[in-house]
């Protein structure tokens, strides 16, 4: 076989052997608008621009995954740095890149091993860029922790999507693990279910009730949970404004110590360490079913999962894929105004744990306006310190009180989404 | 940035959450080989190396291709040519300075023996690129797990042949709670006398645990029903009625918000199902040859399992120790931790009788091990299969084993150069109806999986071999750690549909 090994960025014979099978020969299970051809790979290779979203456990994956499925043109996004706990899974990063930026290193290990490739990183958070910067990609995959953030990407996906143009539709694919169980979900925005349509899917994160967690706290998980929720803002161990960092082991020996001190009060055994930091995330299997979908998606070569697949390995392997299905009125994907139904004497703080509660909203810190006498004005909005504090008395005023009319429009923006969300307020006798 | 030392405890953390110091261990002291670095096997290496296992072996004879480079993320193309165990060896180990690395430039053959690795250690795998049946007897007979894995075109393969595993820690994911109602033991019984709910406060009333409230209307309905559970529909109704009616209520005459009681309630189904008497399951573990025969030579596993028998029989009247847990429920702080704690020192109690069984078994045992428990039995490679429906993730199956008859027949297999793929349709399906005719299997293979395989090449496309290499490990780690339930013994996926099967053959 004739070779070219040693010259660095060069190709090789037999490079995309394992790819081409699926690129030039047709086949019965293919896509019908697959057409093999010898210019597919180039497609790939020259054209085909992917964003990665997340440089941790599973964008370490699908990096990897993509730049040997014959994709060059690779962005990655992640605002995180590296800690020692990410060595054991994230495979591209060593001990001597502690502390340096993830999509930084990431992207330097791959495109230092897997010649001609070209990831561009980016060091920041996924709201840092506006809707112009993801239209410029073909597909978007994600391998993010956090539920927010996924919502945010869809919003914006959902952005780029013009009712008038349906090839301006950017596929999103996003995969998730949680311990031995994780799932994969293809999303065509506007077309498809989206991560909203099938939010009560995602178990909303345990949240105790308050009272639980204030006066009666019964598992050593209400001790720890008080000290993370109530006893850390009071207290400001580490200054004002420090915020609880789960990956710094001072923040966790304190809240640690506090939380075995409050277990005592209640004779409550089972503070442990390994209690205190929390959930942990688990080595990805579902990242590769993930590309293999870009790649899909990419070539036409096959009909794309169709659409979610729940996986679980806690006894034996298990999946499950079934078809989600899009909600009539899902605040993300149906462009029609959500409905709300209170009477007019209902306060706002109502309004708000409405947004905040209900199992299809899941709002975190929503921010709350209306347009009153042709003025926009803020009812509540928590996330700016002095913008809070001035609208606060507002929420113990009744809607009536705050001049709102029946039939009204309320505008919320919250971190779930990039793009506000249209309410049509009705009052109800 | 000076980096601070990392210990080790720091880097596995996240794993430890997981399988805790002892699976560490497991882990840690394992030695596993590998034959053949294709793509699926260095992607399962590379998850045994991140967590840290003991040390790797790797034995291949290839030379590194061009292609081989293309699909694997442990072969440069610098190293075209050389030997590709020591290639795959150099970037795999760089992965983990704690796990040690070992290659052997040699093809397995039949013929070797496995003595010339020096194998030490108890745990040793073999990883094999395709089925070989007199290795998989030698290793059947050590008691050495076997895991056959690959990645033909979007297809997935993986088969476990180990003699016998036993699992302790099985962690289940939504094991029933043991909570005795239908027949307290002692401590319980006085301590749900201690409560009068008639007599309470209001407070107190409402955050009474929901499983006091169950036992004492239970204690109604029994003296109203002949000492009978509740046990149709009908009679479960009622019994939550009961419990409606004993809600509080106020003076117009309405019932107060007790969530304590509307989660007794709502408990009430699973709550009152019968102590499990044992399974039959269980029964056959107890009734095993190695559950009978204790010596100086019987291994953990049974000693504790024959403990638990004994104290079945004398001292559970029939019933397994108590599990000593309890679901979290709306009660005051007092009231639960009491309540919790009767349940707990019940089981301590229960599992200390367990251990004077082991004592009196020959060995005294610190540990005490929970009711979950189970044993996987596989089949020996050559045990012939037999099945009667060829649909879905099945005929994949049947379509690894026809290109393998092909391989035999023709030293190469079918489809791999783009002039072939015509003609190799037809020569593949006559080994699809010979492997049918074979083993009496009266199944019809569509003819499109037989065009779609030839199409395959036999190539092995990254993505599938990094979900089969994960899938893997993840299998190899349960299996090492004695932790969680392996897959028993054969496991298909399909990155077609993105579906998976497992089948027990």
């Amino acid at each position: 076989m004739v070779v070219d090994g040693g010259r660095d960025g060069g190709e090789w014979d037999g490079r995309w052997n394992h790819i081409n099978m699926f690129l030039e020969r047709p086949g019965p299970f293919t896509h019908p608008d697959f057409e093999p051809s010898t210019e597919s790979l180039q497609f790939l290779l020259d054209t085909c621009k992917i964003l990665v979203i997340g440089a941790g456990g599973l964008g370490c994956e699908l990096l990897k995954d993509l730049a040997l499925s014959g994709f060059r043109h690779i962005h990655v996004v992640d605002m995180d740095t590296i800690d020692v706990s990410n060595l054991n899974r994230q495979f591209l990063f060593r001990l001597k890149d502690v502390g340096r930026p993830k999509a930084d290193i990431a992207a330097d290990f791959i495109n230092g091993r897997i010649p001609g490739c070209n990831v561009v990183p980016h060091f920041k958070k996924i709201q840092d860029f506006d809707e112009s910067f993801y239209r410029q990609f073909h597909i978007i995959v994600c391998g993010l922790d956090s539920i927010i953030a996924r919502r945010w990407m869809n919003g914006i996906t959902l952005m780029s999507y013009g009712v008038l143009d349906p090839s301006s539709i950017i596929p999103l694919i996003d995969g998730g693990t949680e311990g031995f169980k994780g799932n994969a979900r293809v999303i065509f925005p506007g077309m498809t279910a989206c991560i909203d349509c099938t939010l009560e899917l995602y178990p909303p994160q345990i949240n105790f009730p308050m009272c639980t967690i204030a006066s009666m706290p019964r598992l050593p998980e209400h001790c720890v949970e008080y000290v993370r929720m109530l006893l850390w803002p009071k207290e400001k161990p580490f200054g004002d404004g420090v915020g609880l960092d789960a990956d710094d082991p001072e923040h966790i020996q304190w809240v640690y110590q506090k939380s075995q001190e409050r277990a005592a009060e209640f004779s409550i055994t089972g503070i442990t360490y390994r209690l205190t930091q929390g959930e942990n995330t688990h080595s990805a299997i579902l990242n590769s079913a993930c590309a293999t979908e870009v790649f899909k998606i990419a070539s036409s070569a096959y009909i794309p999962l169709n659409n979610y697949m729940v996986f679980n390995d806690v006894d034996g392997l298990y999946t499950y894929t079934f078809e989600a299905e899009r909600k009539e009125n899902c605040s993300a994907c149906s462009q029609v105004p959500q409905d709300l139904y209170f009477s007019p004497s209902a306060k706002l703080q109502e309004v708000l744990d409405y947004l905040t509660e209900n199992a299809s909203l899941q709002m975190k810190s929503p921010a709350i306006t209306a347009t009153l006498e042709g003025k926009n004005k803020t009812l509540y909005l928590q996330t700016v310190a002095s913008i809070e504090q001035r609208t606060r008395p507002n929420l113990s005023k009744s809607l009536k009180e705050l001049g709102l009319l029946d039939g009204q429009e309320l505008a919320v923006a919250d971190v779930t989404t990039p793009q506000t969300v249209l309410f049509k307020l009705s009052f109800t006798s | 940035m000076a980096a601070t030392k990392a210990s080790k405890e720091q880097k596995y953390d996240r794993q430890l959450r997981l399988w805790g110091d002892h699976g560490q261990e497991e882990l840690e002291n394992a030695h596993v080989c590998l034959i053949n670095s294709t793509a699926s096997g260095t992607e399962l290496l590379k998850n045994l190396v991140l967590p840290g296992i003991g040390s790797f072996t790797i034995v291949d004879g290839h030379k590194v291709s061009g292609e081989d480079v293309g699909n694997n993320f442990f072969l440069s193309n610098h190293s075209i040519g050389r030997n590709r165990a020591q290639a795959a060896t150099e970037l795999l180990q760089e992965l983990n300075t704690d796990v040690s690395g070992n290659f052997v430039e040699e093809s397995y053959k039949v013929t070797s023996s496995i003595k010339t690795f020096s194998c030490r250690v108890n745990n040793f795998w073999f990883y094999f690129h395709s089925t070989c049946l007199r290795l998989g007897s030698v290793l059947w007979n050590a008691n050495v797990p076997f895991l056959v894995c690959r990645t033909y075109g979007l297809v997935g393969y993986m088969r476990l042949v180990v003699k016998e595993h036993t699992v302790i820690e099985s962690h289940p994911d939504n094991a029933l709670e043991d909570l005795r109602l239908d027949q307290p033991f002692a401590e319980l019984k006085s301590h749900i006398q201690s409560y009068d709910l008639e007599g309470m406060g209001k407070k107190d009333h409402g955050h009474t645990p929901w499983i006091i409230i169950v036992a004492k209307y239970l204690e109604k309905w029994f003296s109203e029903h002949n000492s009978q559970l509740p046990k149709n529909y009908k009679e479960k109704e009622a019994f939550k009625q009961l419990i409606r009616q004993g809600i509080l209520k106020n003076e117009k005459g309405t019932p107060e918000d007790e969530e304590n009681f509307e989660e007794a309630i709502k408990n009430v189904n699973t709550a009152l199902n019968p102590t499990k008497v044992i399974s039959s399951g269980v029964d056959d573990i107890f009734n095993g040859e190695q559950c009978n025969d204790i010596t100086s030579q019987t291994p953990a596993f049974w000693l504790m399992t024959r403990a638990v028998r004994e104290f079945v029989q004398n001292d559970g009247s029939g019933n397994l120790p108590v599990r000593g847990s309890i679901p979290d429920m709306i009660a005051d702080s007092e009231k639960f931790i009491n309540l919790q704690n009767v349940y707990r020192e019940k089981a301590m109690q229960d599992a200390s009788v367990v251990s004077k069984h082991v004592e009196a078994l020959l060995q005294s045992v610190g540990k005490v091990c929970g009711p979950y428990s189970c044993i996987l039995r596989c089949c020996s490679l050559s045990s012939a299969c037999s099945m009667d429906s060829a649909d879905g993730e099945m005929v994949l199956y049947l379509m690894l084993r026809s290109v393998d008859r092909f391989y035999q027949q023709h030293s190469r297999y079918p489809g791999v150069y783009n002039y072939q793929v015509e003609e190799d349709i037809s020569k593949l399906k006559l080994c699809v109806n010979s492997l049918l005719q074979e083993y009496s299997l009266n199944v019809n293979v569509k003819d499109d999986y037989i065009h779609e395989f030839c199409r395959y090449g036999a190539a092995e496309p990254h993505t599938v071999a990094s979900f089969l290499g994960g899938s893997a490990a993840q299998e190899a780690i349960k299996i090492i750690t004695r932790q969680f339930v392996p897959f028993n013994n054969t496991f298909i996926y399909n990155a077609m549909s993105q579906t998976t099967a497992t089948f027990q053959l």
